[in-house]
Protein backbone atom coordinates (compact mmCIF):
# COMPACT_ATOMS: atom_id res chain seq x y z
CA UNK A 1 0.00 0.00 0.00
CA UNK A 2 2.69 2.42 0.96
CA UNK A 3 4.69 1.54 -2.15
CA UNK A 4 1.68 2.20 -4.30
CA UNK A 5 1.20 5.61 -2.78
CA UNK A 6 4.87 6.32 -3.31
CA UNK A 7 4.61 5.27 -6.94
CA UNK A 8 1.66 7.52 -7.42
CA UNK A 9 3.56 10.41 -5.89
CA UNK A 10 6.58 9.81 -8.11
CA UNK A 11 4.37 9.56 -11.19
CA UNK A 12 2.67 12.78 -10.19
CA UNK A 13 6.02 14.47 -9.71
CA UNK A 14 7.38 13.47 -13.13
CA UNK A 15 4.13 14.37 -14.79
CA UNK A 16 4.28 17.86 -13.33
CA UNK A 17 7.79 18.25 -14.69
CA UNK A 18 6.66 17.14 -18.16
CA UNK A 19 3.76 19.57 -18.07
CA UNK A 20 5.96 22.48 -17.05
CA UNK A 21 8.41 21.60 -19.81
CA UNK A 22 5.73 21.51 -22.52
CA UNK A 23 4.29 24.78 -21.28
CA UNK A 24 7.75 26.34 -21.33
CA UNK A 25 8.25 25.03 -24.86
CA UNK A 26 4.98 26.57 -26.00
CA UNK A 27 5.88 29.91 -24.47
CA UNK A 28 9.56 30.04 -25.37
CA UNK A 29 9.40 28.96 -29.03
CA UNK A 30 7.66 32.12 -30.21
CA UNK A 31 9.93 34.26 -28.05
CA UNK A 32 13.00 32.66 -29.64
CA UNK A 33 11.38 33.09 -33.02
CA UNK A 34 10.74 36.76 -32.42
CA UNK A 35 14.28 37.43 -31.19
CA UNK A 36 15.92 35.63 -34.08
CA UNK A 37 13.76 37.35 -36.67
CA UNK A 38 14.57 40.69 -35.04
CA UNK A 39 18.29 39.88 -34.99
CA UNK A 40 18.28 38.87 -38.63
CA UNK A 41 16.50 42.00 -39.74
CA UNK A 42 18.87 44.19 -37.74
CA UNK A 43 21.41 43.76 -40.56
CA UNK A 44 19.18 45.75 -42.88
CA UNK A 45 18.36 48.31 -40.20
CA UNK A 46 22.07 48.81 -39.65
CA UNK A 47 22.98 49.31 -43.29
CA UNK A 48 20.15 51.51 -44.53
CA UNK A 49 18.59 54.57 -42.89
CA UNK A 50 15.16 53.84 -41.46
CA UNK A 51 13.53 56.55 -43.56
CA UNK A 52 14.75 54.80 -46.69
CA UNK A 53 13.39 51.46 -45.56
CA UNK A 54 9.91 52.59 -44.59
CA UNK A 55 9.26 55.59 -46.80
CA UNK A 56 10.92 54.70 -50.06
CA UNK A 57 9.24 52.80 -52.82
CA UNK A 58 12.42 51.74 -54.61
CA UNK A 59 12.60 47.95 -54.37
CA UNK A 60 15.75 46.86 -56.22
CA UNK A 61 17.38 44.06 -54.24
CA UNK A 62 20.28 43.69 -56.70
CA UNK A 63 21.20 47.36 -56.22
CA UNK A 64 20.74 47.22 -52.47
CA UNK A 65 17.58 49.32 -52.39
CA UNK A 66 14.94 47.98 -50.07
CA UNK A 67 11.99 50.36 -49.86
CA UNK A 68 9.07 48.72 -48.11
CA UNK A 69 6.48 51.40 -48.81
CA UNK A 70 4.71 49.61 -51.72
CA UNK A 71 4.34 46.44 -49.69
CA UNK A 72 3.24 48.11 -46.49
CA UNK A 73 0.69 50.24 -48.34
CA UNK A 74 -0.54 47.24 -50.33
CA UNK A 75 -1.07 45.30 -47.13
CA UNK A 76 -2.82 48.21 -45.44
CA UNK A 77 -5.10 48.99 -48.40
CA UNK A 78 -6.07 45.36 -48.98
CA UNK A 79 -6.80 44.85 -45.30
CA UNK A 80 -8.86 48.02 -44.91
CA UNK A 81 -10.90 47.22 -48.00
CA UNK A 82 -11.48 43.66 -46.87
CA UNK A 83 -12.74 44.91 -43.51
CA UNK A 84 -14.99 47.46 -45.20
CA UNK A 85 -16.53 44.68 -47.30
CA UNK A 86 -16.75 42.06 -44.57
CA UNK A 87 -17.73 44.38 -41.70
CA UNK A 88 -21.37 45.17 -42.47
CA UNK A 89 -22.08 41.59 -43.56
CA UNK A 90 -20.65 40.29 -40.29
CA UNK A 91 -22.45 42.75 -38.02
CA UNK A 92 -25.84 42.38 -39.65
CA UNK A 93 -25.75 38.62 -39.82
CA UNK A 94 -24.43 38.32 -36.26
CA UNK A 95 -27.31 40.49 -35.03
CA UNK A 96 -29.84 38.53 -37.03
CA UNK A 97 -28.52 35.17 -35.86
CA UNK A 98 -28.49 36.17 -32.20
CA UNK A 99 -31.70 38.25 -32.06
CA UNK A 100 -34.17 37.26 -34.75
CA UNK A 101 -33.29 34.01 -36.42
CA UNK A 102 -35.29 30.85 -35.86
CA UNK A 103 -33.33 27.88 -34.50
CA UNK A 104 -33.53 26.27 -37.93
CA UNK A 105 -31.57 29.06 -39.60
CA UNK A 106 -28.99 28.97 -36.82
CA UNK A 107 -28.62 25.25 -37.40
CA UNK A 108 -28.00 25.91 -41.08
CA UNK A 109 -25.62 28.79 -40.50
CA UNK A 110 -23.38 27.00 -38.01
CA UNK A 111 -22.00 24.44 -40.48
CA UNK A 112 -21.82 27.13 -43.16
CA UNK A 113 -19.59 29.26 -40.95
CA UNK A 114 -17.57 26.17 -39.97
CA UNK A 115 -16.96 25.19 -43.57
CA UNK A 116 -16.03 28.73 -44.61
CA UNK A 117 -13.58 28.85 -41.71
CA UNK A 118 -12.12 25.50 -42.66
CA UNK A 119 -11.61 25.97 -46.39
CA UNK A 120 -7.85 26.24 -46.96
CA UNK A 121 -6.34 29.47 -48.16
CA UNK A 122 -5.17 27.95 -51.41
CA UNK A 123 -8.71 26.82 -52.29
CA UNK A 124 -9.92 30.39 -51.73
CA UNK A 125 -7.15 31.38 -54.12
CA UNK A 126 -8.39 28.93 -56.76
CA UNK A 127 -11.92 30.25 -56.33
CA UNK A 128 -10.65 33.81 -56.61
CA UNK A 129 -8.88 33.03 -59.87
CA UNK A 130 -11.88 31.21 -61.31
CA UNK A 131 -14.62 33.64 -60.28
CA UNK A 132 -13.46 36.98 -58.91
CA UNK A 133 -10.57 37.65 -61.30
CA UNK A 134 -12.69 37.28 -64.49
CA UNK A 135 -15.56 39.13 -62.79
CA UNK A 136 -13.32 42.12 -62.10
CA UNK A 137 -11.61 42.00 -65.50
CA UNK A 138 -14.72 41.49 -67.65
CA UNK A 139 -17.58 43.05 -65.71
CA UNK A 140 -16.51 45.58 -63.12
CA UNK A 141 -13.44 47.24 -64.59
CA UNK A 142 -14.96 47.90 -68.06
CA UNK A 143 -17.78 49.76 -66.30
CA UNK A 144 -15.19 52.25 -65.15
CA UNK A 145 -13.62 52.29 -68.59
CA UNK A 146 -10.55 50.48 -67.36
CA UNK A 147 -8.65 47.52 -68.66
CA UNK A 148 -7.07 45.13 -66.20
CA UNK A 149 -6.00 41.53 -65.98
CA UNK A 150 -8.29 41.12 -62.99
CA UNK A 151 -5.36 40.51 -60.65
CA UNK A 152 -5.83 43.65 -58.59
CA UNK A 153 -6.07 45.20 -55.16
CA UNK A 154 -9.86 44.90 -55.12
CA UNK A 155 -9.71 41.22 -56.17
CA UNK A 156 -7.42 40.49 -53.25
CA UNK A 157 -9.70 42.37 -50.87
CA UNK A 158 -12.84 40.55 -51.97
CA UNK A 159 -11.24 37.12 -51.55
CA UNK A 160 -9.78 38.21 -48.22
CA UNK A 161 -13.14 39.56 -47.06
CA UNK A 162 -14.78 36.19 -47.66
CA UNK A 163 -11.97 34.49 -45.76
CA UNK A 164 -12.27 36.65 -42.64
CA UNK A 165 -16.08 36.67 -42.50
CA UNK A 166 -16.41 33.36 -40.59
CA UNK A 167 -13.64 34.40 -38.22
CA UNK A 168 -15.12 37.79 -37.31
CA UNK A 169 -18.68 36.46 -37.30
CA UNK A 170 -17.89 33.76 -34.75
CA UNK A 171 -16.36 36.28 -32.35
CA UNK A 172 -19.20 38.76 -32.87
CA UNK A 173 -21.83 36.12 -32.07
CA UNK A 174 -19.95 35.20 -28.91
CA UNK A 175 -19.68 38.84 -27.87
CA UNK A 176 -23.29 39.77 -28.57
CA UNK A 177 -24.36 36.75 -26.53
CA UNK A 178 -22.54 38.14 -23.50
CA UNK A 179 -24.95 41.10 -23.32
CA UNK A 180 -27.24 40.19 -20.42
CA UNK A 181 -30.73 39.14 -21.36
CA UNK A 182 -32.28 41.19 -18.52
CA UNK A 183 -31.03 44.34 -20.15
CA UNK A 184 -32.67 43.69 -23.51
CA UNK A 185 -35.80 42.41 -21.80
CA UNK A 186 -36.13 45.55 -19.71
CA UNK A 187 -35.87 47.73 -22.80
CA UNK A 188 -38.40 45.62 -24.67
CA UNK A 189 -40.86 45.94 -21.80
CA UNK A 190 -40.64 49.73 -22.11
CA UNK A 191 -42.13 49.39 -25.56
CA UNK A 192 -39.05 49.49 -27.70
CA UNK A 193 -38.93 47.49 -30.91
CA UNK A 194 -36.31 44.79 -31.15
CA UNK A 195 -34.35 46.89 -33.58
CA UNK A 196 -34.29 49.76 -31.08
CA UNK A 197 -33.00 47.35 -28.46
CA UNK A 198 -30.23 46.39 -30.84
CA UNK A 199 -29.42 50.00 -31.67
CA UNK A 200 -29.52 51.46 -28.18
CA UNK A 201 -28.62 48.55 -25.91
CA UNK A 202 -26.82 45.72 -27.61
CA UNK A 203 -24.55 47.71 -29.90
CA UNK A 204 -23.75 50.19 -27.17
CA UNK A 205 -22.99 47.47 -24.62
CA UNK A 206 -21.00 45.31 -27.00
CA UNK A 207 -19.15 48.16 -28.69
CA UNK A 208 -15.67 47.43 -27.30
CA UNK A 209 -16.17 43.77 -28.19
CA UNK A 210 -17.27 44.58 -31.71
CA UNK A 211 -14.23 46.78 -32.22
CA UNK A 212 -12.01 44.01 -30.88
CA UNK A 213 -13.57 41.46 -33.20
CA UNK A 214 -12.61 43.71 -36.09
CA UNK A 215 -9.14 44.14 -34.63
CA UNK A 216 -8.69 40.38 -34.69
CA UNK A 217 -10.08 40.31 -38.21
CA UNK A 218 -7.56 42.95 -39.27
CA UNK A 219 -4.65 40.94 -37.95
CA UNK A 220 -6.01 37.83 -39.66
CA UNK A 221 -6.29 39.67 -42.95
CA UNK A 222 -2.90 41.30 -42.58
CA UNK A 223 -1.11 37.97 -42.37
CA UNK A 224 -3.04 36.02 -44.96
CA UNK A 225 -0.61 34.79 -47.57
CA UNK A 226 -1.35 32.30 -50.29
CA UNK A 227 -4.85 33.32 -51.37
CA UNK A 228 -3.89 36.98 -51.65
CA UNK A 229 -0.65 36.10 -53.38
CA UNK A 230 -2.61 34.19 -56.00
CA UNK A 231 -5.03 36.98 -56.91
CA UNK A 232 -3.51 40.36 -56.04
CA UNK A 233 -1.11 40.70 -58.97
CA UNK A 234 2.19 41.16 -57.12
CA UNK A 235 3.75 44.21 -58.72
CA UNK A 236 6.17 46.08 -56.47
CA UNK A 237 4.62 49.51 -56.98
CA UNK A 238 2.35 51.59 -54.80
CA UNK A 239 -1.18 50.78 -56.00
CA UNK A 240 -2.85 53.90 -57.41
CA UNK A 241 -6.39 52.67 -57.39
CA UNK A 242 -8.66 49.73 -56.77
CA UNK A 243 -7.82 48.23 -60.12
CA UNK A 244 -4.06 48.37 -59.73
CA UNK A 245 -2.11 45.27 -58.78
CA UNK A 246 -0.95 45.10 -55.16
CA UNK A 247 1.92 43.28 -53.47
CA UNK A 248 1.33 42.72 -49.74
CA UNK A 249 4.06 41.81 -47.25
CA UNK A 250 3.22 38.11 -46.77
CA UNK A 251 3.23 37.61 -50.54
CA UNK A 252 6.63 39.29 -50.72
CA UNK A 253 8.05 36.78 -48.26
CA UNK A 254 6.39 33.77 -49.86
CA UNK A 255 7.45 34.73 -53.37
CA UNK A 256 11.08 35.48 -52.70
CA UNK A 257 12.21 33.60 -49.64
CA UNK A 258 14.29 30.64 -50.65
CA UNK A 259 15.99 32.31 -53.60
CA UNK A 260 17.53 35.28 -51.82
CA UNK A 261 20.47 33.36 -50.41
CA UNK A 262 23.10 34.98 -52.62
CA UNK A 263 22.47 38.46 -51.19
CA UNK A 264 22.68 38.61 -47.38
CA UNK A 265 20.94 41.97 -47.26
CA UNK A 266 18.01 40.53 -49.23
CA UNK A 267 17.65 37.77 -46.67
CA UNK A 268 17.64 40.38 -43.93
CA UNK A 269 15.09 42.47 -45.82
CA UNK A 270 12.64 39.59 -46.06
CA UNK A 271 13.11 38.94 -42.35
CA UNK A 272 12.34 42.61 -41.87
CA UNK A 273 9.07 42.04 -43.71
CA UNK A 274 8.34 39.12 -41.38
CA UNK A 275 9.16 41.32 -38.40
CA UNK A 276 6.80 44.08 -39.52
CA UNK A 277 4.03 41.49 -39.91
CA UNK A 278 4.85 39.88 -36.58
CA UNK A 279 4.87 43.11 -34.58
CA UNK A 280 1.77 44.64 -36.12
CA UNK A 281 -0.23 41.43 -35.74
CA UNK A 282 0.88 40.92 -32.14
CA UNK A 283 -0.09 44.49 -31.36
CA UNK A 284 -3.55 44.25 -32.91
CA UNK A 285 -4.19 40.86 -31.33
CA UNK A 286 -3.02 41.98 -27.93
CA UNK A 287 -5.16 45.12 -27.81
CA UNK A 288 -8.24 43.30 -29.09
CA UNK A 289 -7.87 40.33 -26.78
CA UNK A 290 -7.29 42.45 -23.69
CA UNK A 291 -10.43 44.42 -24.40
CA UNK A 292 -12.45 41.22 -24.98
CA UNK A 293 -11.18 39.79 -21.68
CA UNK A 294 -12.20 42.96 -19.88
CA UNK A 295 -15.63 42.89 -21.46
CA UNK A 296 -16.26 39.28 -20.53
CA UNK A 297 -15.15 39.88 -16.98
CA UNK A 298 -17.36 42.93 -16.57
CA UNK A 299 -20.54 41.31 -17.85
CA UNK B 1 -48.92 57.33 -34.30
CA UNK B 2 -46.81 58.43 -37.25
CA UNK B 3 -43.73 57.95 -35.18
CA UNK B 4 -44.74 54.43 -34.31
CA UNK B 5 -45.22 53.67 -37.96
CA UNK B 6 -41.76 54.97 -38.76
CA UNK B 7 -40.21 52.85 -36.02
CA UNK B 8 -41.86 49.73 -37.34
CA UNK B 9 -40.79 50.48 -40.91
CA UNK B 10 -37.23 51.09 -39.81
CA UNK B 11 -37.15 47.72 -38.10
CA UNK B 12 -38.60 46.01 -41.16
CA UNK B 13 -35.98 47.53 -43.42
CA UNK B 14 -33.15 46.48 -41.15
CA UNK B 15 -34.51 42.96 -40.79
CA UNK B 16 -34.37 42.68 -44.56
CA UNK B 17 -30.79 43.97 -44.59
CA UNK B 18 -29.81 41.43 -41.93
CA UNK B 19 -31.47 38.64 -43.87
CA UNK B 20 -29.58 39.68 -46.97
CA UNK B 21 -26.31 39.59 -45.02
CA UNK B 22 -27.01 36.02 -43.89
CA UNK B 23 -28.06 35.12 -47.41
CA UNK B 24 -24.81 36.47 -48.84
CA UNK B 25 -22.79 34.27 -46.54
CA UNK B 26 -24.72 31.12 -47.43
CA UNK B 27 -24.60 32.04 -51.09
CA UNK B 28 -20.86 32.64 -51.11
CA UNK B 29 -20.16 29.33 -49.41
CA UNK B 30 -22.36 27.56 -51.93
CA UNK B 31 -20.67 29.39 -54.78
CA UNK B 32 -17.19 28.41 -53.57
CA UNK B 33 -18.02 24.73 -53.09
CA UNK B 34 -19.90 24.58 -56.40
CA UNK B 35 -17.12 26.29 -58.33
CA UNK B 36 -14.49 23.96 -56.97
CA UNK B 37 -16.60 20.85 -57.58
CA UNK B 38 -17.73 21.93 -61.04
CA UNK B 39 -14.20 22.65 -62.22
CA UNK B 40 -12.54 19.79 -60.43
CA UNK B 41 -14.82 16.78 -60.78
CA UNK B 42 -14.43 16.51 -64.58
CA UNK B 43 -10.65 16.49 -64.12
CA UNK B 44 -10.83 13.87 -61.40
CA UNK B 45 -10.26 10.21 -62.21
CA UNK B 46 -8.69 7.14 -60.68
CA UNK B 47 -5.43 7.61 -62.51
CA UNK B 48 -4.90 11.05 -61.02
CA UNK B 49 -5.68 9.82 -57.55
CA UNK B 50 -3.58 6.68 -57.64
CA UNK B 51 -0.39 7.49 -59.55
CA UNK B 52 2.60 9.72 -58.99
CA UNK B 53 3.73 12.23 -61.63
CA UNK B 54 5.56 10.65 -64.55
CA UNK B 55 8.09 12.45 -66.77
CA UNK B 56 6.84 15.76 -68.11
CA UNK B 57 3.83 15.72 -65.78
CA UNK B 58 3.97 19.42 -65.27
CA UNK B 59 3.91 19.96 -69.01
CA UNK B 60 0.79 17.88 -69.48
CA UNK B 61 2.37 14.40 -69.34
CA UNK B 62 1.06 11.28 -67.67
CA UNK B 63 0.66 10.75 -63.97
CA UNK B 64 -1.32 11.91 -60.96
CA UNK B 65 -1.19 13.65 -57.62
CA UNK B 66 -0.78 10.65 -55.32
CA UNK B 67 2.55 12.07 -54.13
CA UNK B 68 0.80 15.21 -52.88
CA UNK B 69 -2.10 13.34 -51.27
CA UNK B 70 0.17 10.97 -49.35
CA UNK B 71 2.64 13.75 -48.54
CA UNK B 72 -0.11 15.94 -47.14
CA UNK B 73 -1.54 13.13 -45.04
CA UNK B 74 1.89 12.27 -43.62
CA UNK B 75 2.58 15.90 -42.89
CA UNK B 76 -0.75 16.62 -41.25
CA UNK B 77 -0.78 13.37 -39.24
CA UNK B 78 2.77 13.91 -38.01
CA UNK B 79 2.21 17.54 -37.11
CA UNK B 80 -1.09 16.81 -35.38
CA UNK B 81 0.53 14.01 -33.38
CA UNK B 82 3.38 16.22 -32.17
CA UNK B 83 1.00 19.07 -31.43
CA UNK B 84 -1.18 16.65 -29.46
CA UNK B 85 1.77 15.44 -27.40
CA UNK B 86 2.63 19.05 -26.56
CA UNK B 87 -0.88 20.44 -26.20
CA UNK B 88 -2.43 17.82 -23.93
CA UNK B 89 -0.08 18.28 -20.95
CA UNK B 90 -0.04 22.03 -21.46
CA UNK B 91 -3.80 22.46 -21.49
CA UNK B 92 -4.25 20.01 -18.59
CA UNK B 93 -1.61 21.88 -16.58
CA UNK B 94 -3.43 25.10 -17.29
CA UNK B 95 -6.73 23.71 -16.04
CA UNK B 96 -5.70 21.40 -13.22
CA UNK B 97 -2.46 22.61 -11.70
CA UNK B 98 -3.23 26.27 -12.22
CA UNK B 99 -6.88 25.90 -11.25
CA UNK B 100 -6.52 28.34 -8.36
CA UNK B 101 -4.03 30.71 -10.00
CA UNK B 102 -6.35 32.90 -12.01
CA UNK B 103 -3.84 35.57 -12.91
CA UNK B 104 -1.37 33.04 -14.23
CA UNK B 105 -4.10 31.23 -16.14
CA UNK B 106 -5.33 34.41 -17.77
CA UNK B 107 -1.83 35.53 -18.65
CA UNK B 108 -1.05 32.24 -20.38
CA UNK B 109 -4.37 32.23 -22.19
CA UNK B 110 -3.79 35.77 -23.38
CA UNK B 111 -0.29 34.86 -24.58
CA UNK B 112 -1.55 31.89 -26.57
CA UNK B 113 -4.49 33.85 -27.98
CA UNK B 114 -2.18 36.57 -29.16
CA UNK B 115 0.04 33.96 -30.80
CA UNK B 116 -2.90 32.42 -32.59
CA UNK B 117 -2.86 35.18 -35.16
CA UNK B 118 0.80 35.01 -36.18
CA UNK B 119 0.69 34.11 -39.87
CA UNK B 120 2.06 30.78 -41.00
CA UNK B 121 4.40 32.42 -43.48
CA UNK B 122 6.33 33.89 -40.55
CA UNK B 123 6.71 30.43 -39.01
CA UNK B 124 7.78 29.10 -42.40
CA UNK B 125 10.37 31.80 -42.97
CA UNK B 126 11.75 31.40 -39.45
CA UNK B 127 11.99 27.61 -39.78
CA UNK B 128 13.73 27.98 -43.12
CA UNK B 129 16.33 30.33 -41.70
CA UNK B 130 16.97 27.86 -38.86
CA UNK B 131 17.39 25.08 -41.40
CA UNK B 132 19.89 27.11 -43.38
CA UNK B 133 21.80 27.90 -40.22
CA UNK B 134 22.21 24.20 -39.49
CA UNK B 135 22.71 23.30 -43.14
CA UNK B 136 19.55 21.19 -43.37
CA UNK B 137 17.63 20.57 -46.55
CA UNK B 138 13.88 20.71 -46.98
CA UNK B 139 12.34 17.54 -45.59
CA UNK B 140 9.13 16.00 -44.34
CA UNK B 141 10.44 16.23 -40.77
CA UNK B 142 11.18 19.94 -41.05
CA UNK B 143 7.68 20.49 -42.40
CA UNK B 144 6.09 18.44 -39.63
CA UNK B 145 7.97 20.36 -36.94
CA UNK B 146 7.13 23.76 -38.44
CA UNK B 147 3.46 22.96 -38.84
CA UNK B 148 3.24 21.47 -35.34
CA UNK B 149 4.66 24.67 -33.84
CA UNK B 150 2.11 26.70 -35.73
CA UNK B 151 -0.94 24.54 -34.89
CA UNK B 152 -0.07 24.01 -31.22
CA UNK B 153 -1.55 27.31 -29.99
CA UNK B 154 -4.75 26.49 -31.89
CA UNK B 155 -4.97 23.02 -30.36
CA UNK B 156 -4.13 24.17 -26.83
CA UNK B 157 -6.74 26.91 -26.83
CA UNK B 158 -9.50 24.72 -28.21
CA UNK B 159 -8.69 21.92 -25.72
CA UNK B 160 -8.60 24.57 -23.03
CA UNK B 161 -12.09 25.78 -23.98
CA UNK B 162 -13.51 22.32 -23.20
CA UNK B 163 -11.42 21.64 -20.10
CA UNK B 164 -12.55 24.98 -18.72
CA UNK B 165 -16.09 23.65 -18.50
CA UNK B 166 -15.22 20.74 -16.20
CA UNK B 167 -16.97 21.67 -12.94
CA UNK B 168 -14.90 22.80 -9.97
CA UNK B 169 -16.80 20.37 -7.70
CA UNK B 170 -15.37 17.43 -9.56
CA UNK B 171 -11.86 18.72 -8.96
CA UNK B 172 -12.50 19.33 -5.30
CA UNK B 173 -14.20 15.98 -4.75
CA UNK B 174 -11.26 14.15 -6.33
CA UNK B 175 -8.82 16.21 -4.29
CA UNK B 176 -10.61 15.36 -1.05
CA UNK B 177 -10.44 11.65 -1.90
CA UNK B 178 -6.67 11.98 -2.02
CA UNK B 179 -6.10 11.90 -5.79
CA UNK B 180 -2.86 13.30 -7.08
CA UNK B 181 -3.03 16.09 -9.65
CA UNK B 182 -1.75 13.67 -12.26
CA UNK B 183 -4.74 11.43 -11.66
CA UNK B 184 -7.17 14.32 -11.68
CA UNK B 185 -5.68 15.58 -14.92
CA UNK B 186 -5.74 12.36 -16.91
CA UNK B 187 -8.47 10.32 -15.25
CA UNK B 188 -11.03 13.07 -14.81
CA UNK B 189 -10.31 16.15 -16.91
CA UNK B 190 -8.98 14.31 -19.93
CA UNK B 191 -11.81 11.76 -19.89
CA UNK B 192 -14.45 14.42 -19.42
CA UNK B 193 -13.01 16.47 -22.22
CA UNK B 194 -12.61 13.71 -24.82
CA UNK B 195 -15.28 14.97 -27.25
CA UNK B 196 -13.89 18.49 -27.13
CA UNK B 197 -10.35 17.21 -27.43
CA UNK B 198 -11.35 15.17 -30.47
CA UNK B 199 -12.79 18.30 -32.08
CA UNK B 200 -9.62 20.21 -31.22
CA UNK B 201 -7.54 17.52 -32.94
CA UNK B 202 -9.74 17.60 -36.03
CA UNK B 203 -9.59 21.39 -36.19
CA UNK B 204 -5.80 21.35 -35.99
CA UNK B 205 -5.56 18.57 -38.54
CA UNK B 206 -7.62 20.66 -40.93
CA UNK B 207 -5.31 23.63 -40.37
CA UNK B 208 -2.26 21.45 -40.89
CA UNK B 209 -3.41 19.88 -44.13
CA UNK B 210 -4.63 23.12 -45.65
CA UNK B 211 -1.75 25.43 -44.94
CA UNK B 212 0.60 26.27 -47.76
CA UNK B 213 2.75 29.12 -46.52
CA UNK B 214 4.46 27.21 -43.72
CA UNK B 215 5.45 24.25 -45.88
CA UNK B 216 6.52 26.33 -48.85
CA UNK B 217 10.16 26.49 -47.79
CA UNK B 218 10.36 23.69 -45.26
CA UNK B 219 8.91 20.60 -46.88
CA UNK B 220 10.07 21.15 -50.44
CA UNK B 221 8.36 19.47 -53.35
CA UNK B 222 8.99 16.15 -55.03
CA UNK B 223 7.40 13.71 -57.47
CA UNK B 224 7.99 10.75 -55.17
CA UNK B 225 6.19 9.54 -52.11
CA UNK B 226 8.57 10.19 -49.20
CA UNK B 227 10.05 7.01 -47.74
CA UNK B 228 11.67 8.59 -44.72
CA UNK B 229 11.37 11.71 -42.63
CA UNK B 230 14.51 13.21 -44.11
CA UNK B 231 13.19 13.23 -47.67
CA UNK B 232 11.26 16.16 -49.09
CA UNK B 233 7.53 15.70 -49.56
CA UNK B 234 4.87 17.13 -51.85
CA UNK B 235 1.72 18.59 -50.33
CA UNK B 236 -1.74 19.21 -51.77
CA UNK B 237 -1.83 23.00 -51.25
CA UNK B 238 1.52 23.44 -52.95
CA UNK B 239 0.58 21.01 -55.68
CA UNK B 240 -2.49 23.16 -56.38
CA UNK B 241 -0.48 26.35 -56.18
CA UNK B 242 2.32 25.22 -58.53
CA UNK B 243 0.13 23.55 -61.11
CA UNK B 244 -2.27 26.45 -61.26
CA UNK B 245 0.51 28.83 -62.20
CA UNK B 246 1.32 26.71 -65.24
CA UNK B 247 0.24 28.17 -68.57
CA UNK B 248 -0.84 24.74 -69.88
CA UNK B 249 -4.61 24.17 -69.47
CA UNK B 250 -4.29 20.42 -68.76
CA UNK B 251 -1.94 21.07 -65.90
CA UNK B 252 -4.35 23.66 -64.52
CA UNK B 253 -7.14 21.08 -64.69
CA UNK B 254 -5.15 18.89 -62.37
CA UNK B 255 -4.82 21.76 -59.92
CA UNK B 256 -8.63 21.86 -59.87
CA UNK B 257 -8.73 18.11 -59.26
CA UNK B 258 -6.30 18.51 -56.35
CA UNK B 259 -8.43 21.37 -55.00
CA UNK B 260 -11.47 19.07 -54.98
CA UNK B 261 -9.52 16.42 -53.06
CA UNK B 262 -8.41 18.99 -50.48
CA UNK B 263 -11.89 20.49 -50.18
CA UNK B 264 -13.47 17.06 -49.69
CA UNK B 265 -10.96 16.25 -46.95
CA UNK B 266 -11.83 19.53 -45.20
CA UNK B 267 -15.57 18.91 -45.58
CA UNK B 268 -15.20 15.44 -44.10
CA UNK B 269 -13.28 16.86 -41.15
CA UNK B 270 -15.92 19.51 -40.59
CA UNK B 271 -18.79 16.97 -40.73
CA UNK B 272 -17.00 14.55 -38.38
CA UNK B 273 -16.31 17.34 -35.90
CA UNK B 274 -19.92 18.44 -35.93
CA UNK B 275 -21.19 14.87 -35.48
CA UNK B 276 -18.88 14.30 -32.52
CA UNK B 277 -19.88 17.48 -30.74
CA UNK B 278 -23.58 16.93 -31.35
CA UNK B 279 -23.51 13.33 -30.21
CA UNK B 280 -21.89 14.24 -26.93
CA UNK B 281 -23.82 17.43 -26.41
CA UNK B 282 -26.97 15.35 -25.92
CA UNK B 283 -25.58 13.67 -22.83
CA UNK B 284 -24.17 16.85 -21.48
CA UNK B 285 -26.17 18.41 -18.68
CA UNK B 286 -25.38 22.04 -18.33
Amino acid sequence: MRIRTLNRKILNHYNTIIMVVTLALVILTPVVMFISIALKSSLLLGSLPIVKIFFSSAWEPSKGNFGFLPFILSSVFITILAIIIAGPICIFSALYLTQYARPRLVRIMQPVIDILAGIPSVVYGVWGILIIVPFIANTIAPNFGLQTTGYTLITGSIVLAVMIIPFILNILIEIINTVPFELTEATLSLGATKWEVIKHVIIRKAKPGIISAFGLGISRAFGETIAVLMVAGNVAKIPNGLFDPAYPLPALIANNYGEMMSIPLYDSALMMAALILFISILLFNFLSRVSIYRLEKKL
Amino acid sequence: MMKNQRRKTEEKIFIQIMRIACGIIILVMGLIILTILKKGIPALNWKILTSVPKGGFYFGGEGGILNAIIGSLYLALGATLIAFVISTPTSLFLNVHLKKHFRMQNAIRLFIDVLWGVPSVVYGAFAFSVMIYFGLRASLLAGILTVSVFISPIMIRSMDETLKTVPLNLYEAAMSLGSTKFEIAYKIFFKKGIPGIATAILLSFGRAIGDAASVLFTTGFTDNIPKSLTQPAATLPLSIFFQLSSPIPEVQERAYAAAVVLTIIILLISITGRTISQKFMKNDIK
